[in-house]
C-alpha cells in the first residue's frame, strides 16, 4: 500500500499496554504516517511532530463491535459524520455500524454507499455490517457475499433476532463458508410481547410491561445449539442476562466459536435504576442486580470477549415522550472507557491490561482479525489516561442526540488522543486538572 | 409541620400524615355533598384543565363536577377530540392546554408515569387520575375515607384485593396507601395476574392464589374490574373466573362478619361479583362514588387553590353564591 501521509508522529513516554504481545512498558512510538515504525526508548526523529504521552496509556486503537450511525435514512438522528466524531472522542479508532438503517444494509450499493460516507467523514473507520435476511425482515438471505466484497465485516439483523432457527442456520452456514461472524441479537419475540423495560419487582411497581430475562436467553440458547450444529462463528450482541452468559461459558467449554460483547450500561446500571425517564429505556432493557454482576464476573473472567457501545442515537423529540412510546437506546461512544475505567477498572474489578483487551484485542478476535502495536502494524493508537477528572457534558458532543442516563456524571480516567492512520483525529484540551 | 404538596401524582411518595391531612381536608366536602345548593365560590376565577388521554366516564364526571362545586371552571380535552390523533405529541398537547393559563391540570393517560412527565415539564400543579398500570391515587384515597367512615380507622384491618391485580392501578395505589397505616394486604386472583414481585411494592402484602384462603378473617375486600381491554396476554376464559374467583354471597361468608366490600367500578355484575353482593350491606359501592367527589374537592382547593383562597366551610352555606 503507497504512503498517502508521511508525516511522522511520535508518541513519547507513554506506558504502552499490548495485550497481544503482552507488552506493559514505557515506551516511545514512532508512527510513519500509515504503520507504526518504531518502538522503543529515547526515540527521536527530527522532522516529527511529538505527542508527550508521559503518564498515560497508549493502547492499540479501540474497536466498537456494536453502533447504529442511522446513515441512510435518519440523519435527524445521526449521520456517519457526526458519529464518527463522537466516536473519536470516546478513543475509537474503529466502529462497526449495524444494518438497521432505512434502507436496512442487505445488499452492496448500500454498504458501498456507507463506506463512501465514511471516507469523506475521513475520522475513523467505519466497518459495516450487513443485514442477514432482506430488509432484516427473517424471510429470505441478504446478499452476504456481494455485501462482503462491498466491505462488511459481519451480519446481523440487529434490532430484532433471526426470525426461526430455520433460516438462522442457513445463516451460518452460508456466513461460515464466507468466514463471516453472525452477530445476534438475542430475543424471543413472543416473551419480549411490546415489553419496555426488565420484568421484575421495579417493573411491577412502575406499571411498565416487563420483558422476561428468558427472553435473550431462550434465543442465546438456542442460536449456541446451532453454532453447535453449524460450527459458524456466532456472536452474542449486548449480553445482558445471566442465562445468555452461562450459554456462552457452555459454548466455550465444548470449543464452539461463541463469543459475546456487553454494553457499558448493563454493567453500570441495573433495572432499580429505571426511573419514567426515556433515557433509561434500551433494548435489551436494564438487568437485574444480579444479573449485573454475573456479567461483571464474566468480563472479570474472560467469558467476555469485548465491551461495545451499542450507540444508539435518537433525535431528542422522539426521546422526550411517554415511557411506553420511546424508542430503545441511548447514545454511548464517549462514556464507554470512562464507564468501564470507574465501575471496573477503579474498584478493582479488573487490570488495566484486561480493559484495553476488550476494547482492541477482544473485539479483533471476534471479527476474525488482530489488533497490536508492532513495527508494521497499521497506525492506530487510543492514548487515554486513567485518572483525569472530568464530566460529561452531552450538549458538548458532537453526536446530533443526546439521549444518554449519564449526563452530567463525573468521571475519573477519559480518552486523551485517538490516532487513525497516523493521525491525531481527537485530542483532548487539557487544563490545569491534567 | 406539614409539607404542602405540589402534586398528586400517586400515593407511593405520600407519608401517613399527608394522606391523614388529605383525608380530613374532604370530611367538611362530604357534608357539603348533602345540601341542596351545591356551589361554593372557593375558586372562583380558578381554571382547571382536565385532560384525559383514554376513554373514562365516572372518573372524569367526578372530577368536572368537583371543579364545579368548588365555583371554578374547566377545560376539557378528550383524546378522542384532540389533535393527538393528528400525531401531537402529549408534550406540544400538554403546552397548548398550558398556554391557556390553568391553574390546575387533571390528566389521565394510558402510559404509565405520563402525569410525572408531564408535571416536570408544566409549571402548574398536576393531579393524577389514573396513569397506565402505575397508580389511582384519588381512588385509593376515596378508599381509605370509605373505610374510615365505616369502621372508625384504617389501622390494624386485614384488606383483601380480588382480580387481576397485575393490570390494576387502583390495586398499587390502595397496596401503597393501606400498607403505611399498618393494613395486612392480602392480593389474590389467577397465578398470572398476581405475580410474586407484587409482594415486594410495601410491607405486609402477601399473595394468594386460592379465593377460600384470601377471605378467610378478610375486614375489608376490594374487588376489582376484569379489565379484558388492557390484557396482553392470552385472557382467562370467563367462566373459568367466575367459577373461581367471584365474589359470592358464599364466599363473603368466610370474611369477618360485616366486612366491607368495595368496587372501583365500573362493575361488571355476574362477573367479578354476584349482584347480591354489589346491592348487600356491605357493599360501600355508591358511598365510593360519594366520597370520590369530596376528596377530589378538597385536592382542587389544596392544590389549585393554594394559601390565597379562602377556607373551606366547616358547615354547608346558608345560601347559594
Amino acid at each position: 500500500m503507497p504512503t498517502t501521509n508521511d508525516r511522522l508522529l511520535l508518541i513519547k513516554n507513554g506506558r504502552v499496554i499490548d495485550p497481544a504481545t503482552k507488552t506493559d512498558a514505557t515506551n516511545d512510538v514512532l508512527l510513519d504516517g500509515v504503520r507504526t515504525a518504531k518502538i522503543g526508548t529515547g526515540l527521536s526523529a527530527p522532522d516529527a511532530e511529538i505527542f508527550d504521552a508521559s503518564g498515560m496509556i497508549v493502547a492499540p486503537g479501540f474497536i466498537d463491535l456494536h453502533c447504529h450511525l442511522r446513515e441512510p435514512g435518519q440523519e435527524m438522528s445521526e449521520t456517519i459524520e457526526t458519529g464518527a466524531r463522537s466516536a473519536a472522542r470516546g478513543g475509537f479508532t474503529a466502529v462497526c455500524c449495524m444494518p438497521n438503517t432505512q434502507p436496512v444494509n442487505d445488499n452492496a450499493s448500500v454498504t458501498r454507499s456507507i463506506v463512501e460516507r465514511a471516507a469523506a467523514a475521513d475520522t475513523v473507520q467505519v466497518w459495516p455490517i450487513g443485514a442477514a435476511s432482506v430488509g432484516s425482515k427473517g424471510e429470505a438471505l441478504a446478499e452476504i457475499a456481494a455485501m462482503k466484497d462491498a466491505g462488511i465485516v459481519a451480519v446481523s439483523d440487529d434490532g430484532k433476532s433471526v426470525a426461526t432457527a430455520r433460516l438462522m442456520r442457513q445463516v451460518m452456514d452460508y456466513c461460515n463458508s464466507l468466514d463471516l461472524p453472525v452477530i445476534d441479537h438475542c430475543e424471543d419475540p413472543s416473551l419480549f410481547a411490546g415489553g419496555v423495560m426488565r420484568e421484575g419487582p421495579r417493573s411491577v411497581r412502575l406499571g411498565l410491561k416487563g420483558i422476561p430475562a428468558q427472553s435473550e436467553s431462550i434465543c442465546a440458547g438456542r442460536d449456541v445449539e446451532l453454532a453447535v450444529l453449524t460450527r459458524a462463528r456466532l456472536h452474542i450482541a449486548h449480553l445482558s442476562t445471566t442465562g445468555a452468559l452461562e450459554y456462552v461459558r457452555h459454548a466455550k467449554k465444548l470449543g464452539v466459536r461463541v463469543t459475546c460483547e456487553v454494553a457499558p450500561h448493563h454493567f453500570t446500571l441495573c433495572d432499580e435504576d429505571v426511573r419514567y425517564d426515556t433515557n433509561y429505556k434500551m433494548n435489551p432493557p436494564l438487568a437485574s442486580r444480579a444479573d449485573r454482576t454475573a456479567l461483571i464476573a464474566g468480563i472479570a473472567d474472560g467469558a467476555v470477549d469485548a465491551i461495545a457501545t451499542d450507540h444508539a442515537p435518537h433525535h431528542p423529540a422522539s426521546k422526550d415522550v411517554e415511557f411506553d412510546r420511546a424508542p430503545f437506546g441511548i447514545i454511548g461512544f464517549e462514556t464507554a472507557l470512562a464507564l468501564t475505567l470507574s465501575e471496573l477498572f477503579h474498584t478493582g474489578k479488573i487490570s488495566i491490561t484486561r480493559l484495553v483487551e476488550l476494547f482492541t484485542t477482544g473485539p479483533a478476535r471476534v471479527l476474525g482479525s488482530e489488533r497490536k502495536i508492532a513495527v508494521g502494524s497499521p497506525a492506530d493508537l487510543t492514548i487515554f489516561s486513567t485518572d483525569l477528572a472530568w464530566t460529561y457534558r452531552a450538549s458538548e458532543s458532537p453526536s446530533k442526540s443526546r439521549n444518554t442516563p449519564f449526563d452530567g456524571r463525573a468521571f475519573r480516567g477519559a480518552p486523551v488522543a485517538t490516532i487513525v492512520g497516523g493521525r491525531i483525529v481527537y485530542r483532548r484540551e487539557l487544563g490545569a486538572t491534567a | 409541620m406539614l409539607q404542602r404538596l405540589e402534586h398528586l401524582l400517586g400515593i407511593e411518595d405520600l407519608t401517613r400524615e399527608q394522606i391523614s391531612f388529605i383525608l380530613d381536608q374532604a370530611k367538611p366536602f362530604q357534608e357539603f355533598q348533602r345540601h341542596p345548593l351545591k356551589k361554593l365560590a372557593t375558586l372562583r376565577g380558578k381554571t382547571v384543565a382536565i385532560a384525559f388521554f383514554e376513554n373514562s366516564t365516572r372518573t372524569r364526571i367526578s372530577f368536572s363536577t368537583a371543579a364545579a362545586r368548588l365555583g371554578a371552571d374547566t377545560m376539557n380535552l378528550q383524546a378522542e377530540a384532540s389533535s393527538l390523533k393528528k400525531g401531537e405529541s402529549l408534550l406540544d398537547t400538554v403546552r397548548t392546554l398550558e398556554a391557556m393559563r390553568p391553574d390546575g391540570l387533571v390528566i389521565r393517560h394510558s402510559s404509565s408515569g405520563a402525569p410525572e412527565f408531564v408535571a416536570d415539564r408544566l409549571g402548574v400543579p398536576v393531579i393524577n387520575a389514573g396513569d397506565g398500570t402505575h397508580e389511582h391515587p384519588t381512588q385509593a384515597l376515596l378508599d381509605a375515607l370509605t373505610i374510615r367512615d365505616r369502621k372508625g380507622h384504617l389501622e390494624g384491618w386485614n384488606l383483601t384485593i380480588l382480580g387481576d391485580v397485575l393490570h390494576s392501578r387502583v390495586a398499587r395505589s390502595n397496596v401503597h396507601l393501606l400498607s403505611k397505616f399498618g393494613v395486612r394486604i392480602t392480593l389474590c386472583g389467577p397465578a398470572m395476574w398476581v405475580p410474586r414481585e407484587l409482594e415486594t411494592l410495601a410491607p405486609n402484602v402477601r399473595r394468594v392464589t386460592r379465593v377460600e384462603e384470601a377471605l378467610d378473617g378478610a375486614d375489608v375486600i376490594i374487588a376489582l374490574r376484569v379489565q379484558t381491554e388492557r390484557l396482553h396476554e392470552p385472557a382467562l376464559a370467563a367462566e373459568e373466573y367466575i367459577l373461581r374467583y367471584q365474589l359470592t354471597p358464599q364466599r363473603l361468608q368466610l370474611a369477618r362478619p360485616g366486612a366491607l366490600v368495595l368496587h372501583p367500578g365500573p362493575m361488571i355484575r355476574g362477573l367479578e361479583i354476584d349482584g347480591a353482593v354489589a346491592d348487600g350491606p356491605q357493599s360501600c359501592v355508591l358511598e365510593q362514588v360519594a366520597n370520590g367527589l369530596a376528596i377530589r374537592m378538597a385536592l382542587l382547593y389544596h392544590l389549585v387553590g393554594g394559601a390565597a383562597v379562602e377556607p373551606p366551610p366547616a358547615k354547608p352555606p346558608e345560601k347559594a353564591q
